[in-house]
């Protein structure tokens, strides 16, 4: 896989529809470029995203955006995701994702960067979980701290919306104590999962927590991470990305909702253990930073 | 509304429950018979140049310049339908399209019968498609129109198509091409 896979032959160009001729025109890929990709190409450069069906205002999808600008590789990246709302974009990317069943991504992950060190010894190929909170912590969350134990080279987001949405709004591991949900009328009894700090006491290299309220901010941890990922050992974001449906916000209150919850539920947290924190300032002088 | 096609609304839309499977190396399949690769390649020219609206859908593996036979292909394919009469519509990728496509210059594997109920056409050729999403398209069209299916794969060829060469590659491709002019030929096209 390279960016050849993007080239089209120019016998085709002429049928070609003009959303797959600006991916190879005016798309950004790693490739022969020496320029940092990054969220500044949103404004004017052809997405890896096309058009998904997440809600309106759906802070997910624009996490998401911010992801796919700031990969390192787009082209040598594959994307592993499980089911959830993020279902709903993935097949919409234009890069190799595979869907796994609910729960087994960080398995599935795992065996695909191994077979991909056998197969292309000579590339570097990074593999990056996106999955839902349910996926993650929840009914995977056994797939998810075995990666980190076996200091498994991906990384993983956690897309936390703190509810099972696309079910109608049941409580999930990561709802905060005392949430009141439509299909948890009770409120829930017991706290939130600290998974960030579960990733550290497991092994990760590397553990942020935040939301994806400052776009710049979440392109840089993810660039960090990823790189991180392909020497030193597993990495985890923790992103919050609110369900304004089940929360009861409007379209446009999503980032409202996440600068709230910089200050509260999802105060930074940041661990980089020393052999991550000597390699990222490596990474900055070799100018991958 | 296009005709139904052979398999109708079944809910096993699949050439399996006929008893058909892939043709052996070095054949083909025809309807339901095996026969030499020749012969296939004589009657997918045959009824491409002589059926309404005969379409070729380009898929990845031909579209993009990922190795040198792609290339190759490219070229070949291009000739392929100028000597067939036929169009091209390209299947580029698989991801299904939000919120629809434009069945009158894609198609798209998830719903292949909108592209051919659309442009009303009664032949054409998959090549280059990945074969699991070549598999679901012939299924769907089989079923839902009366488009008559051509595969032209590179690998163990598709029993869901009315006709199936397999082992394509360039050389193979360049002796189709032949066939078809003389076809072209007889049929005085």
């Amino acid at each position: 896989m390279s960016v050849d896979i993007y080239k089209i032959n120019p016998e085709f160009r002429d049928i070609m529809p003009q959303e797959i001729i600006d991916l190879e025109d005016n798309a950004t890929w790693a490739g022969e470029s020496v320029e940092k990709r990054g969220i500044s190409d949103l404004t004017d450069k052809k997405e890896i995203l096309e058009e998904h069906s997440l809600c309106a205002g759906c802070p997910e999808a624009a996490a998401l955006r911010y992801i796919l600008a700031s990969l390192p590789v787009p082209e040598e990246t594959i994307i592993v995701n499980s089911t959830g709302c993020t279902s709903l974009m993935f097949p919409h990317i234009a890069l190799h994702t595979v869907h796994s069943m609910f729960g087994n991504q960080n398995a599935v992950a795992s065996g695909i960067k191994r077979t991909l060190g056998w197969r292309f010894p000579d590339k570097t190929k990074d593999v990056v979980v996106l999955a839902g909170d349910g996926a993650t912590i929840d009914i995977g969350l056994d797939y998810t701290l075995q990666s980190f134990f076996r200091q498994e080279k991906i990384t993983t987001i956690c897309f936390d919306n703190e509810v099972y949405a696309n079910t109608g709004g049941q409580e999930s591991g990561s709802t905060a104590k005392g949430q009141v949900f439509k299909m948890a009328p009770k409120g829930k009894v017991f706290d939130k999962v600290p998974m960030w700090e579960l990733a550290v006491t497991s092994g990760c290299a590397y553990s942020v927590k935040l939301t994806a309220s400052a776009p710049k901010k979440v392109a840089k941890v993810l660039r960090e991470a990823v790189l991180i990922a392909r020497e030193i050992g597993p990495t985890y974001i923790h992103l919050y990305t609110p369900c304004i449906l089940e929360i009861g916000l409007a379209a446009n209150e999503g980032l409202w909702e996440m600068k709230e919850q910089d200050k509260d539920r999802f105060e930074d947290f940041k661990y980089v253990s020393d052999a991550a924190s000597d390699y990222l300032k490596k990474c900055k002088k070799e100018g991958l930073l | 509304m296009a005709n139904l096609g052979p398999a109708h609304y079944s809910p096993y839309p699949v050439a399996y429950y006929d008893d058909l499977l892939t043709p052996p190396k070095g054949k083909a399949l025809l309807l339901t018979e095996i026969v030499d690769e020749e012969v296939a390649m004589g009657e997918i020219a045959k009824m491409m140049l002589t059926r309404d609206n005969a379409t070729i859908f380009p898929g990845p593996q031909v579209l993009y310049a990922w190795n040198d036979e792609a290339k190759k292909k490219a070229t070949l394919i291009k000739e392929m339908a100028e000597v067939l009469n036929a169009k091209m519509i390209p299947m580029y990728d698989y991801r299904p399209k939000y919120p629809k496509i434009d069945a009158e210059v894609e198609i798209n594997p998830n719903h292949p019968n909108l592209t051919i109920w659309h442009n009303d056409i009664k032949a054409c050729i998959f090549v280059g498609v990945h074969c699991h999403y070549a598999n679901v398209a012939l299924k769907m069209i089989r079923s839902e129109t009366d488009c008559y299916t051509a595969a032209i794969c590179g690998l163990s060829g598709h029993e869901d198509a009315m006709a199936t060469i397999r082992d394509q590659h360039a050389e193979e491709m360049a002796k189709f091409i032949e066939i078809a002019k003389e076809v072209k030929k007889e049929l005085g096209k």
